[in-house]
């Protein structure tokens, strides 16, 4: 996916705020009243305080039509199961999907995805069971959140009628968090410095990671969880809480 | 359907030995593949904990250790590791660290061991170490072989014809001419059986009579018909076994001047081979040079053969021959070129004073040379040898052979190892006085230039002087355990490399040199070490491979090493081969330093793999010689 700077929009609706997921996905259990969405829901979450390396994750990748919710629609979406230790690429899933809105020429060009490729895909209603399964009980990691989170969540809505809410690491901002701390001083702008890119590609240089083609689902689901695994062994400690990364 | 792990495929189909899998097999190891990210300085694996996969280097670099923490290897993208572990009860054996932040493939278990099963090019690339595999691999090579690996039984054209050894020289004649053949084979007969011991002899080959030998032992002596064939023949001649090569066969023609060769099977005589089935077999080959050597009647026309030498030498390596035939056929051409410039030299000097022997030092003593390399030679003399009456005509004959040698692309040795040397012009008494001082007064600075020595051969004169020496120094040796220690210590001396890394050569310490010097890091010492294991059982072969041979028989080594041995030396040798061929098809002057970026991986891993079994083997022999 693109990034396209700092998310500085606060776009239409805030969303809720939370901060004990494995409290959030109990109460919602009972609360929905999808049977997709309770049984989602009642594989429970990990609790805040589970160390990083003991917690089941899934790199998550859309490719859209467009940046917004509400008028694109996802073309393909990319699963990696992956833990601290390993990246599970041989369980790595992906689909083309017949999005809900016309592919723009632009979203061709960027990921290769084109007309004829989207004719016979299934809706997102069709793999929801799979996804859902499948999403059940793992923390998603992504690079740039509000893409995979905002997607989903309208997506869902509109086929099963209520929306989604699930935690999200989001190797992005982990990103931004160790080198934008604070904003470049006037000297350093004054020298010509430019902040440090923190793109996937960017990101995964520092970390001497291989350059990938980007905008391949799979490809970048499979990116995303190997910066997190380069992150965390450079930056932080195996043992440390999930919840000072997921948000 | 497309998979969609795009990105390791296209890894694995730039990498061997992956890139060569069939195309379902690639996609089966990609959609296998799981991926890890470790950060410099990280354990990958430690030794002895359960290992489930082979590791391939996704980018970055890993550094795998011995037990007693010794560098084992370093590798970058593309470099695997853990296949010694997996093939070996599946418990990690070399432990490996990060070098650099590196992310590592893992191709589980289960698939690795179904593409070693499946596919023999996957499982030489992972296990060279395994000397089962690496002979299968050169069964195959030789089968490629038209010409250099096709055996002598290919040759034969006919039964052999044969006759009893009491027939008469008239009832030989008779078979000859009814069966128009040019030599009959003679067969120990059942009616001179005397002993349970001749019973075993009945059948087997007594002797060869050709046209010559009624010629000239019958007629020209006007013998009788009558004369029983057994006074005629040649006895005991030379024969060949029916599964040796045709080059071997070749090589003791020419060597013993014969023009029929008997070959037998089992002791018992299936065929006769004449030197024009040969020539007719082999029309543009080492042994067309020989016979243009000595054809020639200048230096100068000598000269002019040798590109003709060099277009043999690529031949023989684009034609997949190994290093013994290689190693062979440019030291009887080395030899050829020696004796015709003693010929030579006895047409201009007039015949010598005393008899002389002239003998070959080093690689041309060993059957191992190659083209680019220096003349060694010496003069043993008759004990009657007088310096101040004698010695100005070997002087100038030394000179003689010495410019001519140079002429024809056999530089002057720098250490001055040459009969034009009066300290290497010296009569049989002084060399027997020579190697009983180096063996019974041994130290390491004064065996340091004369190991050469101890690969001797006679080339022209009295060559048997050449195999005298031999024989002492084989009594000698072996009861000398200081003479072996000291050739020990200077044989330790030149150690090689512990592998490759990128296209850098890596040495044990883990530095990194731009070329490998393959004679010095590489052959010579392997050379050195296999003479001195021969010297100390009292081996009388002069090449590598026949002291490898004896060093088997003896049993001396532990089991299975000889044979390792054996097959690493090939693999350097060959890879010197293959880069001075190299330099001749570009029409470069050869030389041994190997650049690593001209080395395929399959090479490297090979090499390293032979390094490695020279590396112990040199631990061996300071621990058992007690250097």
């Amino acid at each position: 996916m693109l990034y396209l700077g700092p998310d500085r929009s606060n776009n239409e609706q805030k969303p809720v705020v939370i901060k004990d997921w494995s409290a959030y996905y109990a109460q919602q259990a009972q609360r929905v009243s999808h049977s997709l969405l309770q049984q989602f829901y009642a594989q429970g979450m990990v609790a805040g305080d589970t160390p990083i390396s003991d917690v089941p994750l899934m790199a998550m990748d859309f490719e859209t039509t467009g940046l917004n919710p509400q008028t694109h629609g996802i073309v393909s979406i990319g699963l990696v199961p992956f833990t601290l230790q390993r990246i599970f690429c041989s369980r790595a899933r992906q689909w083309l999907l017949k999005p809900r809105y016309q592919l723009t020429d632009d979203s061709i060009t960027v990921h290769r995805i084109t007309h004829s490729a989207v004719e016979n895909a299934p809706d997102l209603a069709d793999i929801l069971p799979e996804l859902l399964s499948l999403l059940a009980g793992h923390v998603v990691v992504v690079h740039y959140k509000h893409i995979e989170r905002s997607f989903l969540d309208l997506g869902v809505k509109t086929r099963l009628g209520e929306g989604i809410q699930f935690p999200v690491i989001d190797t992005l901002m982990l990103e931004a968090k160790l080198h934008r701390q604070k904003p470049l001083s006037l000297w350093d702008r004054w020298r010509g410095k430019t902040p440090l890119s923190i793109r996937l590609h960017d990101s995964r240089q520092r970390y001497h990671l291989p350059p990938y083609r980007p905008h391949h689902a799979v490809t970048d689901a499979i990116a995303s969880a190997e910066l997190l695994q380069a992150q965390i062994a450079h930056r932080y400690h195996p043992q440390a809480p999930v919840s000072d990364f997921w948000c | 359907m497309e998979i969609e792990q795009i990105e390791i495929l296209d890894f694995l189909k730039r990498h061997s030995p992956f890139q060569e899998l069939p195309a379902e097999q690639i996609e089966q190891v990609a959609i296998s593949i799981d991926v890890g990210y470790f950060k410099a300085g990280t354990h990958i694996l430690s030794f002895n904990e359960p290992l489930d996969s082979l590791h391939l280097i996704r980018s970055g670099a890993v550094e795998t250790f011995r037990r007693n923490g010794e560098l084992y290897n370093r590798l970058s993208e593309g470099g695997i590791f853990g296949e010694q572990g997996l093939l070996r009860g599946g418990k990690v054996r070399f432990p490996a660290t990060a070098l650099e932040d590196t992310l590592i493939y893992f191709i589980p278990q289960t698939i690795f061991q179904q593409l070693f099963d499946d596919n023999d090019e996957f499982a030489d690339y992972v296990e060279v170490g395994d000397s089962e595999r690496r002979k299968s691999n050169k069964a195959t090579q030789t089968s490629q072989v038209d010409l250099l690996g096709a055996t002598v039984e290919t040759l034969i054209q006919r039964e052999p014809v044969c006759i009893g050894s009491e027939a008469s020289s008239w009832q030989a004649a008779q078979l000859m001419t009814e069966q128009n053949v040019s030599s009959l084979l003679i067969l120990h007969n059942s009616e001179h059986a005397e002993s349970p011991r001749d019973e075993v002899l009945v059948g087997t080959l007594a002797g060869i009579v050709t046209d010559k030998d009624i010629r000239m032992r019958l007629v020209a002596e006007n013998g009788s018909l009558e004369t029983p064939v057994s006074d005629i023949m040649s006895t005991v001649p030379a024969t060949i076994e029916h599964k040796q090569y045709i080059f071997e066969a070749m090589m003791l023609m020419l060597r013993h001047n014969l023009h029929h060769l008997p070959v037998v099977k089992k002791q018992r005589p299936i065929g006769v081979i004449a030197i024009s089935d040969i020539i007719r077999f082999e029309s543009q080959n080492s042994l067309f040079i020989v016979s243009q050597i000595f054809r020639q009647h200048t230096i100068a026309e000598l000269q002019s053969l040798v590109p003709d030498v060099h277009a043999c030498f690529v031949r023989m390596v684009n034609e997949d021959a190994n290093s013994q035939m290689i190693g062979s056929a440019m030291a009887a051409i080395g030899r050829s070129f020696k004796q015709r410039l003693l010929e030579l030299a006895e047409e201009q000097l007039g015949p010598p004073p005393v008899p002389y022997c002239f003998l070959a030092l080093g690689s041309m003593a060993r059957d191992e040379q190659l083209v680019f390399t220096d003349q060694d030679n010496a003069l043993v003399l008759d004990n009657r040898f007088d310096p101040a009456l004698h010695d100005e005509y070997f002087r100038q004959l030394a000179q003689f052979v010495s410019d001519g040698l140079a002429a024809c692309g056999y530089t002057y040795c720098t250490g001055n190892i040459m009969a034009t040397n009066a300290q290497w012009r010296q009569p049989l008494s002084v060399w027997q006085h020579y190697f009983r001082s180096w063996i019974e007064q041994p130290s390491p600075e004064r065996l340091l230039q004369s190991s050469i020595f101890f690969d001797i051969d006679g080339v022209w004169g009295e060559t048997h002087w050449a195999k005298q020496l031999r024989q002492l120094v084989s009594q000698l040796a072996r009861q000398r355990p200081l003479f072996l220690a000291s050739m020990t210590r200077n044989a330790l001396t030149r150690t090689p490399p512990l592998g490759f890394f990128k296209d850098f050569v890596m040495e044990q310490d883990g530095k990194q040199n731009n070329r490998l010097g393959i004679k010095r890091r590489g052959t010579a010492p392997f050379v050195d070490l296999i003479r001195i294991h021969a010297l100390s059982i009292g081996s009388t072969e002069n090449s590598t491979f026949g002291r490898i041979q004896d060093l088997i028989a003896a049993g001396t080594l532990p089991k299975g090493r000889a044979e390792d041995l054996r097959d690493a030396f090939e693999v350097i040798v060959m890879t010197r081969i293959r880069h001075q061929a190299n330099a001749l098809r570009q029409g470069e002057a050869p030389d041994n330093n190997v650049l690593p970026e001209q080395l395929s991986d399959f090479e490297r891993k090979h090499l390293k793999e032979a390094f490695q079994v020279l590396s112990n083997a040199q631990k061996f022999l300071k621990f058992h010689f007690k250097a």
